[in-house]
């Protein structure tokens, strides 16, 4: 099963392992790892699960198209980074095992 | 329907005939009756269509569900203030006041950004030790085996206070804040003091003198981590004070959204503890539950009843037919109650799996920009008052308004033993 580390905006680290076809905010709420809020519950629709991805995964992840709903979405979260993503928007595969995304310094 | 006033609500809920229910009448929020009708719209008819009710014709969407669907699509569900906006009440066209929240995508983006750093996680940071202290002063001040209102000494003091610091307001003037937050809210058949737009919009000017005159201060100085100056230099909103009546709009927004809503939850909240014994003892016995408490209690009280929006395009929602101009009004109230997204919807849970699960704040481009203000005033609210109270009493049912928009509390006589 691939594995996801989520870093804490303190530093606290958890690798967790998530099923393939799982998003990675689900990983983080089944899981109980602080930081990530979801208060949509995966529909795009409140930017509460955003997360910075590592550098050296971008390439795999992709970023949010122009002009897409996470796009929109995001453009509301406070501090956002070219890295930016909303965490229920990136579906798990066999690509990302390892996978690191950092959490900002709150969700809002 | 017209009068629930001598009828059993569920009794009536259940016998009206279906295309004769009208949840827009405010008397059902105002008498907390209008649980058994969304009860049975939900079930047996969840896009409703009420041709000419009191507010006109317009869709009721009343599923956790449709209602996240409608929020998710402002390019067919518009909240442009001249096609309606977003109260299911049709203003005429003169009285209609833009404000980002009245607007669709890009402008309320840009307008929307201009303010919402005021609410970032490091802003929120540094504002929790003034509503601390605020809130301890306050409540030290409550007086002991004597009934008083909450509503007046809690909660809209609390919200008042804070809204004076987001806006930098003379805080000696900070109750005419609260005021012109009622008149901008009031529905006009309420029988206060605001009944027609015309005597509105007299009551308004004096606001917008007042920030008018905030906002060239603060526009000849450089900075500020105020609203106005924040609107007063942002790129987007610089010439807004060109625009009195969006200047308004924009106001008038601010106001009610960093006020009347929280106002609401101080109070619900403390009624809902109340009415469930069980829920308060947990909340004495485990202070810690506050965090997932706060979110509950804003899922319970619903403060704002619905939103509304005007469809730019024929559409479908569940199967119904919505046209071009039809008016499509999301009632929260309903949606938090709906049993097939929320487990065991009509129970007031203090320690939640996923509390913030709610549809209270809005979701989509629109959701509630200062949600987790909210959520800290209401947390750092519970948290001094149980160190000091563990024990507030409800005196009488708490008054409630006359408003399908508003979920208000007017009144609520408690007491502190002590």
């Amino acid at each position: 099963m691939p594995t996801v580390t989520y870093i804490e905006y303190n530093g606290t680290e958890h690798r967790i392992e998530v099923p393939v076809g799982k998003t990675v905010m689900q990983g983080a709420i089944d899981n109980n790892v602080p930081g990530i809020d979801a208060d949509c519950g995966g529909e795009c629709a409140c930017a509460t699960c955003h997360v910075y991805v590592d550098a050296a995964w971008l390439d795999k992840t992709g970023l949010p198209a122009p002009g897409s709903q996470e796009a929109s979405m995001l453009s509301f979260a406070a501090v956002t980074q070219p890295d930016s993503r909303l965490s229920c928007q990136i579906t798990v595969t066999p690509d990302l095992d390892g996978l690191v995304v950092r959490m900002p310094e709150g969700q809002h | 329907m017209n009068a629930p006033v001598h009828v059993d609500p569920q009794t009536d809920a259940y016998d009206t005939p279906l295309d004769q229910i009208d949840v827009s009448n405010p008397r059902l929020y105002q008498q907390d009756t209008y649980f058994p009708y969304f009860e049975r719209l939900r079930r047996e008819d969840p896009v409703h269509y009420r041709k000419d009710g009191m507010y006109g014709s317009f869709w009721s969407i009343t599923k956790f569900k449709d209602i996240m669907h409608v929020e998710t699509h402002p390019e067919i569900y518009s909240s442009d203030a001249k096609l309606g906006g977003i109260t299911i009440t049709d203003r005429p066209m003169q009285y209609r006041r833009s404000s980002f929240i009245s607007m669709d995508p890009p402008r309320h983006d840009e307008q929307r950004k201009v303010v919402s750093p005021i609410v970032a996680p490091a802003n929120l940071n540094n504002m929790s030790s003034i509503i601390r202290e605020r809130t301890c002063k306050v409540l030290d001040g409550l007086p002991r085996n004597e009934t008083f209102d909450w509503v007046e000494h809690v909660s809209i003091e609390l919200t008042t206070l804070m809204l004076s610091t987001l806006f930098d307001f003379p805080i000696e003037d900070r109750r005419k804040l609260t005021f012109w937050s009622d008149c901008a809210t009031a529905d006009v058949n309420a029988g206060g003091i605001v009944n027609s737009e015309d005597k509105r919009l007299e009551i308004l000017r004096e606001a917008l003198a007042a920030f008018t005159g905030l906002w060239h201060e603060r526009a000849a100085r450089p900075g500020g981590y105020d609203l106005i100056s924040m609107l007063a230099h942002g790129e987007a909103t610089r010439n807004l004070v060109n625009d009195p009546m969006e200047y308004l709009g924009n106001l008038t927004l601010l106001i009610v959204g960093g006020n009347d809503t929280t106002r609401n939850s101080m109070s619900g909240g403390l009624a809902a503890l109340c009415q469930h014994p069980a829920e308060y003892q947990k909340l004495r016995d485990n202070p810690a539950l506050i965090p997932s408490m706060v979110p509950e209690i804003i899922r319970w009280v619903s403060p704002i009843i619905h939103m509304r929006r005007t469809a730019k395009a024929d559409a479908e929602i569940a199967g119904k037919r919505i046209r071009e101009g039809d008016k499509v009004v999301m009632w929260y109230v309903s949606g938090n109650r709906d049993e097939d997204s929320i487990d065991r919807p009509n129970e007031f849970i203090i320690d939640r799996a996923r509390p913030r699960h709610h549809l209270s704040f809005g979701f989509g481009v629109h959701r509630c920009v200062g949600n987790r203000l909210a959520e800290l005033q209401l947390t750092i609210l519970w948290e001094e008052v149980m160190k000091r109270f563990p024990r507030i009493e409800l005196m009488d049912e708490p008054k409630r308004i006359y408003s399908n928009f508003i979920h208000g509390i007017s009144e609520m006589k408690v007491r502190i033993p002590g």
